[in-house]
């Protein structure tokens, strides 16, 4: 250190006006992050103020209960929301159980070679991959090779495919957090490692695995590009078959093969035309999108938090 | 005796049936597992088959240096060129947005934040990383583009400044989430080194905390990338879908994704050119996150402290 640069920190005058400018930046740092940070929170809020606002006019029962139409006034979203139903439950019912059971395997039976390490490699790379890709790639596989053409199979199947990584991530940190002593008493009474895993385990992780569902289907029933790609249609004039049938066996899986669009199809293709009279349509939609994604996001974060409250190892 | 023993599952035979259940269980969650890896392949398998049809119409030397995309025109074109250019313009413009502000509310929550703000904000960013990406489409179209035009009265009402500012403030979250715990793995000793020093916590943070979550950072700003170069909607909605080479973000572009989705929409026959050109273009998307995901990966090597 110089001389001159010890001499001017003996000045006190200086040391203290260093010191309240110093403090001064901090301070300065505290507003601008507080800014910065309600500023994005804003966001959240003018986006879902400016949709309800556009899409005012068009919220009535009718705007559930009509269909696509020519005419804005009278275009509604009865096939979209049944069609995101159905693929949501299609959805679930693949994505769920390969999801939990490979995150078991994982956490439970896999040993620690370049087997599973290859295993875990794919999941983190998986998660990374756009979602437009899994469009491709269900386009070549869903669509074609297994001819499930444009269908209800097919995008519940590509939405599955996507949302694994999120299943899988959101069970593992859940079975993680049973503590061994669970586990190790389990086994001391002769259970084998399936009867730990189902006894034990999966019971204690069911927080973890719900909230994993829950943030899974609710990135799903966005995801629009996927579904465009394997080429849903966006303007369907009919719903689904009926699971239910009158004669036996009084359910059938006709559905799985029909046509369908969803929500955010249905709001792309109002947001891409060009009359302005379609966009409060457009509006609407994104405004029960919205909300629903919200809610969904809304339970998966109460559940954490309830399900951290109640165990107390 | 011996019918409680066989009744609780004590019985040779029963303790056979039982690690016999044990062993075709762990079958099945060994199959559930390979799912993600069979998935990968199956990405790859069809990227490679379908571009590879698609490579034998066209030479991979116009294919590079080509100027134009036109491969649904009769006088078709096919440089991915202008593709490329979009997508890396909305990405810059995203990442312009997306890693001041992101990195800015991660110090804040990090080092400034009560306790208390933290455990509310971050569910509350999260849900802002939730909004279906057709939203903030409609949002970046119907919003942005109209303000930006009472700044710029001669922007087109496609353009990528819009589209790309839109997917900053969509992938905010990721950074700074990311961000975030990077900076609270920094030991605490090394805060209170610096401290002692006389140091304030903005100090603290500039010299300190960012530079040994330097590694953590770099990852946060690779998935933030990631998710610029991939995102779909948002610039299928208000960047326009013609392509253009052109950086500069005023201007109107397709981009790779946009480009997928354009075909999409119309009806093209399996197995003609058009339809193997949108796999062509998701190899070209899938090589981008690679080479940055790669980059990005040995910068983190390279950066690492280790504590």
């Amino acid at each position: 250190m110089s001389s001159a640069h010890t001499a001017s920190y003996r000045n006190v005058d200086a040391l203290r006006a260093g010191l309240s400018r110093r403090k001064t930046l901090d301070q300065l740092f505290v507003i601008v992050g507080l800014i910065v940070m309600l500023a994005c929170l804003m966001v959240l809020a003018v986006l879902f103020i400016d949709l309800v606002r556009d899409g005012a006019p068009r919220f009535s029962l009718d705007f559930f209960t009509n269909f696509a139409s020519r005419n804005a006034e009278r275009a509604g979203i009865l096939a979209a929301w049944v069609g995101t139903s159905l693929v949501m439950l299609v959805t679930a019912v693949c994505a769920v159980p390969v999801g939990v059971a490979a995150a078991i395997y994982l956490e439970e039976y896999a040993p620690k070679n370049w087997f599973t390490a290859i295993i875990e490699i794919n999941v983190t790379n998986l998660a990374g991959v756009p979602s437009i890709v899994y469009g491709l790639l269900a386009l070549g596989l869903f669509v074609y090779q297994f001819d499930l053409g444009q269908s209800i199979a097919a995008a519940g199947l590509t939405l599955a495919l996507l949302i694994l990584p999120i299943v899988i991530v959101a069970t593992r940190e859940a079975i993680r957090s049973v503590p061994n002593s669970i586990r190790e008493a389990a086994y001391g009474l002769g259970a084998t490692r399936w009867e730990v895993t189902k006894d034990h385990v999966l019971p204690y992780s069911t927080g973890g695995v719900l909230t994993g569902m829950i943030l899974g289907l609710s990135r799903a029933i966005g995801e629009t590009a996927p579904i465009i790609t394997i080429g849903a249609l966006s303007f369907i004039a009919f719903l689904p078959q009926s699971p239910f049938t009158s004669e036996f066996p009084f359910i059938s899986f006709q559905w799985l093969r029909d046509p369908f669009t969803v929500m955010p199809i249905q709001m792309f293709n109002w947001v891409s035309r060009p009359d302005q009279a379609f966009q409060a349509n457009a509006a609407a939609a994104g405004a029960i999108l919205l909300a629903m994604t919200l809610m969904m996001n809304g339970i998966a974060i109460w559940i954490r938090y309830r399900f951290r409250k109640k165990i107390n190892w | 005796m011996s019918q409680t023993i066989a009744s609780t599952g004590l019985s040779p035979n029963a303790l056979r049936y039982r690690k016999a259940r044990d062993r075709i269980v762990e079958f099945f969650l060994l199959a559930a597992g390979l799912v993600a890896v069979f998935t990968t392949l199956a990405i790859v398998a069809i990227l490679v088959y379908e571009s590879s049809a698609f490579f034998q119409h066209v030479p991979l030397k116009d294919f590079l240096t080509d100027t134009m995309w036109t491969p649904l025109f009769a006088d078709a074109h096919y440089g991915i060129l202008p593709l490329v250019a979009g997508t890396l313009t909305t990405t810059i413009v995203a990442l312009l947005v997306a890693v001041p502000l992101g990195t800015t509310i991660a110090i804040y929550l990090s080092e400034f934040a009560p306790h208390h703000v933290r455990e509310t904000v971050k569910p509350i960013l999260e849900l802002l990383g939730a909004v279906p990406t057709v939203v903030y489409g409609y949002f970046a179209l119907t919003m942005v583009t109209p303000a930006l035009q009472l700044l710029m009265p001669e922007l087109p009402g496609f353009n990528m400044l819009s589209a790309g500012l839109v997917i900053g403030l969509m992938i905010v979250p990721y950074v700074s989430s990311v961000s975030e715990d990077a900076m609270r793995a920094v030991p605490r000793y090394m805060r209170e080194g610096s401290y002692a020093m006389g140091a304030t916590r903005l100090q603290t943070a500039l010299r300190v905390v960012v530079p040994g979550a330097f590694s953590g950072l770099a990852a946060a700003f690779i998935l933030g990338i990631s998710r610029a170069v991939g995102e779909t909607m948002v610039v299928a909605i208000a960047a326009g879908m013609q392509p253009n080479l052109t950086f500069d973000p005023r201007e109107p572009a397709a981009t790779i994704t946009a480009y997928i989705v354009q075909v999409s929409l119309g009806d093209l026959p399996h197995g003609s050119i058009g339809y193997q050109s949108i796999f062509a273009a998701g190899l070209v998307l899938m090589l981008i996150t690679l080479i940055f995901n790669v980059v990005g990966f040995s910068l983190t090597r390279r950066f690492r402290e280790a504590y």
